[in-house]
């Protein structure tokens, strides 16, 4: 109901979005077309113009059409193995992002449990969570790279790290948050059964908490990749949707590195989509009204 | 008696005896039983039998900081120049300082002090003291161990390092945030709040955007950072680009939310006054709306830090703190890096500490703020 | 139907259908009734009944689907434009970022009124309902009874001859609720206002009003209006005496005529 009455309005910016793509592409690139013609004593009509603007090999922007065209051959006309699919440097990133996320969302998890049951670690370890936060980790992300590449250690590893790093947060956050939401009156009623805190642990706190870890693993998932592609930047990585956008940067492949850039935010939309059916079902299972 | 010790006191205590069979604590160290040493065991010893005694909570925490800091001190100090040849006495040590702060933070976090002032005190020595302990043992491994200093350099290093970089620091800072991140935090969280006030005027809008804007925060946007620097060229300029973007949308979504967070009741109340729009959005739903539009510059504000550095390391004039992190990768200077971390770090921290002191004036009303 | 110049409400077969998912819900079906200048009517009925929804329809938070109602001879919309009535809430809805002071001010800066008569009537309705002294506090520095007697003091502030109160006080506890009843038979007394009162306790309705107006569910219809005989002075114990007793078991059995189909 609400999904299709948001149809009409979303294709309509979508639709904006696009035209005034174009009309930028044109704005952007007219001045090196224009230079060109000029140097190869070329004269064409406003047409002839325009589409030229459209059809540069370099564009300073990009057309969406070309974008949709490169993405499309990169992902369903290559073999996936080759060094020019998406669907290879995607996977590249993928990997470490779900390993990232999977060491993250446990690690989050497990500091969340010791923060509602260990009173010292509430009082000594949240705060430093919560300022850990306000420090741009992703900065550290060229030097772990490095570091660990001086000892041998290179690959998936590092770039995981920092995807686990960047994801653990909002896990431990929203746990924290969640194991704490059962009612005064639902902890009293546990205390009037004589309880014991593995009990209530189990039987109340893990049950209240599970929207909680849904809606913040949604969150940490999106972080995972970020982290996960700005681990690829820095350090010349050979593969990944990091190394895409590093090299297309490198060569002045405008064309490739808005399709690498399409490439990771699908590979978001898939991520964050399929935590929240996973979400979802599990929720269903458990009783909650479906929205 | 022993069953009532704390687990802490008792480990503590059995990692004593297991160091006086390692010792001496550096290897190198001609004689085997110094003064310091003496002071080392008898300090441990103080601590681990502090919970022992049954002073008053207060004079049991004193016991414990003094015995757990001051041996850890001596410890660090005799290690100095030594690099790597500590024995496993300074490890069981060094462990059994550690685990006597915990013992510490324990009796801090039980106290219930009667004075505001002292539960505020106590609410930042708690984490103080563990944030401290982190560093001891980082210094202590670091040095004990002889770690290469590539790997990971002692903090004492990094701190000497940062001492010693000021005029490099500053620059950087200056050219990161006081240019970079101050531009684009500005435009983006601006047109973010200016586009989210034109979807709450149209529906239509608001209906097309708010999917749109969800959809993009889940986007790793950094992406768009090399693109920004072909561009807008090597400068800060481009820098404020990325920052720009991906401000606007955690604004733009936060703000919306924050537009409709006003009570039925409320709004109702405006409409008996005949109240007009403007009066409704200045009176009623901006305010009401404060606490969400707070949520989006703490956001935005690490969110801006990350965009910036990052950005830097597809090119910059020589300065700025993502060419500095990326070139002293390159030379090995990690130290270096490592300062310049603790100084993005620092500058992060307070960003956040002032928009969140900023914050708790605005919306001293909300549950949040006046419960806390 | 005539139009009677002295009323201040007038609703002529007036019916409102909400149309929800399960299908259409009669909220107000065929109801016609006066009240004059003066009067203190009370709503009474079970949840569901409409009378909320009545309240809201003189407000102009709700739009009739039927039927005919004027406020002041004038539609509702109309009225609310020119700030005839004040309207309190179930809760008190006092804005948490302004003071007291600054609260009961709120509609007189929508109205636009220079500074100074603003402190003026703001001081002057604080004393009407005894909150003096209370001027710098914020809402949840207030006790629940002090909370809703603000924003009494919100609707009275810019004077309007209407008073609309939807269950002001259900959210109290008995005590509380008995003071600040016997407060505002005093003020309604000493303002000569016209008050609709939404209520579900009978006891409230036959202690406050001149007219009980008893309302029943599904559809939401009035099945009884009852004049009362009480006199004009009542002090609390007045709830004692027969009179009250006999108008009391009136409009109980007046809710229970309007269930017995239902049973």
């Amino acid at each position: 109901m609400t999904a299709l009455r948001n149809t009409i309005p979303v294709l309509t910016i979508l639709l904006a979005i696009v035209i005034g793509w174009y009309a930028l592409t044109y704005v952007m690139n007219a001045p090196f077309q224009r230079d060109l013609d000029r140097r190869g004593g070329v004269t064409s009509t406003a047409g002839e113009f325009f589409v030229k603007t459209m059809t540069q090999p370099k564009p300073t922007l990009p057309a969406p059409h070309q974008v949709a065209q490169n993405f499309f051959e990169n992902t369903f006309l290559r073999k996936v193995t080759s060094n020019r699919s998406l669907v290879y440097h995607a996977w590249v990133t993928l990997s470490a992002t779900l390993l990232g996320f999977a060491f993250g969302t446990a690690l989050g998890i497990a500091i969340a449990v010791g923060i509602v049951h260990v009173r010292t670690l509430d009082r000594s370890l949240m705060p430093w969570i919560i300022t850990s936060q306000t420090i741009p980790i992703l900065a550290l992300a060229p030097m772990i790279i490095v570091v660990l590449a001086a000892i041998g250690i290179v690959g998936l590893i590092p770039k995981a790290l920092i995807s686990t790093y960047l994801s653990f947060f909002p896990v431990a956050v929203g746990m924290v948050k969640g194991l704490r939401s059962p009612e005064l009156t639902h902890l009293d009623l546990m205390h009037t059964y004589h309880a014991s805190p593995a009990q209530v642990f189990w039987k109340l706190r893990v049950p209240a908490s599970v929207p909680f870890l849904f809606t913040s693993m949604k969150v940490a998932v999106a972080a995972s990749l970020v982290g996960a592609i700005v681990g690829e930047l820095p350090t010349g990585a050979v593969a990944g949707i990091g190394a895409k956008l590093l090299t297309g940067a490198y060569y002045s492949q405008t064309i490739d590195m808005f399709s690498a850039l399409v490439a990771g935010s699908v590979v978001a939309i898939l991520l964050v989509s399929l935590v929240g059916l996973a979400g979802r079902i599990v929720e269903r299972s458990m009783g909650a009204r479906p929205a | 008696m022993i069953a009532r010790m704390p687990w802490q006191s008792l480990t503590a205590l059995l990692l004593a005896a297991i160091a006086l069979f390692g010792l001496p604590i550096v290897a190198s160290d001609a004689s085997a039983v110094s003064a310091t040493t003496l002071v080392i065991f008898a300090l441990v010893l103080a601590g681990a039998a502090a919970p022992a005694l049954r002073l008053s909570a207060v004079a049991e925490a004193a016991l414990l900081f003094v015995a757990a800091h001051g041996a850890a001190w001596l410890l660090l100090a005799g290690v100095a120049g030594h690099e790597g040849d500590a024995g496993f006495a300074f490890f069981a040590l060094v462990a059994a300082c550690w685990l006597i702060a915990w013992r510490l933070v324990s009796v801090l976090s039980a106290m219930t002090p009667r004075s505001r002032q002292a539960g505020a005190a106590l609410r930042l020595l708690v984490p103080a003291i563990f944030g401290a302990w982190l560093l001891i043992l980082w210094e202590a491994i670091t040095r004990g161990a002889g770690i290469p200093f590539i790997l990971l350099p002692p903090p004492s290093a990094i701190g000497l390092r940062f001492a010693n970089s000021l005029p490099i620091l500053a620059a950087d800072v200056n050219q990161t945030i006081f240019k970079s991140v101050v531009a684009g935090y500005a435009i983006g969280c601006g047109a973010g709040f200016a586009v989210a006030i034109l979807a709450d005027r149209f529906l239509f809008l608001r209906r097309g955007l708010m999917p749109i804007g969800n959809m993009v925060s889940a986007l790793p946007i950094i992406g768009v950072a090399p693109i920004m620097v072909m561009w807008f060229g090597f400068d800060w300029h481009s820098k404020a680009a990325v920052v720009a973007i991906m401000t606007f949308f955690p604004m733009l979504v936060n703000t919306v939310a924050g537009l409709s967070a006003s009570g039925a009741m409320e709004r109702d109340l405006m409409r008996t006054y005949a109240a007009g729009y403007t009066q409704t959005l200045v009176k009623l739903r901006l305010p009401a709306a404060a606490p969400f539009i707070f949520n989006a510059l703490k956001i935005n504000s690490t969110l801006a830090l990350i965009g910036a550095i990052v950005a830097e390391f597809f090119g910059t004039p020589v300065v700025g703190m993502g060419f500095r992190i990326s070139t002293e990768v390159g030379r090995m200077n990690v130290d270096m890096v490592w300062a310049e971390i603790a100084a993005a770090a620092l500058a992060g921290s307070i960003f956040y500490g002032v928009l969140a002191l900023i914050e708790r004036a605005v919306t001293f009303w909300h549950p949040s703020v006046r419960g806390g | 139907m005539t139009e009677n110049t002295a009323s201040v409400v007038s609703a002529s077969h007036l019916g409102l259908t909400f149309e929800t998912n399960d299908g259409p819900v009669n909220a107000l079906s065929d109801v016609s009734l006066d009240i004059a200048k003066g009067e203190f009517v009370s709503f009474i009925g079970p949840s569901g009944c409409g009378k909320t929804t009545f309240l809201r329809v003189i407000a102009d938070l709700e739009k009739p689907t039927s039927g005919t109602i004027t406020v002041n001879g004038m539609t509702p919309e109309q009225a609310r434009e020119k700030r005839a009535y004040g309207y309190v809430f179930q809760a008190a809805a006092l804005y948490p970022w302004r003071t007291i002071e600054r609260n009961v001010a709120l509609p007189l800066e929508i109205m636009g009124l220079p500074a100074e008569e603003r402190r003026a009537r703001v001081r002057q309705t604080l004393a009407l309902v005894n909150l003096t002294g209370f001027e710098k506090k914020f809402p949840w520095q207030l006790s629940g009874g002090m909370q809703q007697r603000a924003s009494i003091a919100r609707a009275l502030a810019f004077d309007a001859d209407l008073l609309l109160m939807d269950e002001p006080f259900g959210a109290l506890d008995e005590i509380v609720r008995d003071h600040l009843n016997e407060q505002l038979l005093e003020l309604w007394a000493r303002t000569n206002k016209t008050i609709c009162f939404v209520t579900h306790s009978i006891p409230e309705a036959v202690y406050l009003s001149t007219k009980i107006v008893v309302m029943s569910p599904r559809p939401g219809r009035v099945t009884d209006v009852i004049e009362s005989t009480l006199p004009k002075e009542r002090p609390l114990d007045i709830r004692e005496t027969p009179e009250f007793l006999a108008i009391a078991a009136r409009v109980r059995d007046g809710l229970r005529a309007g269930h017995s189909y239902e049973d």
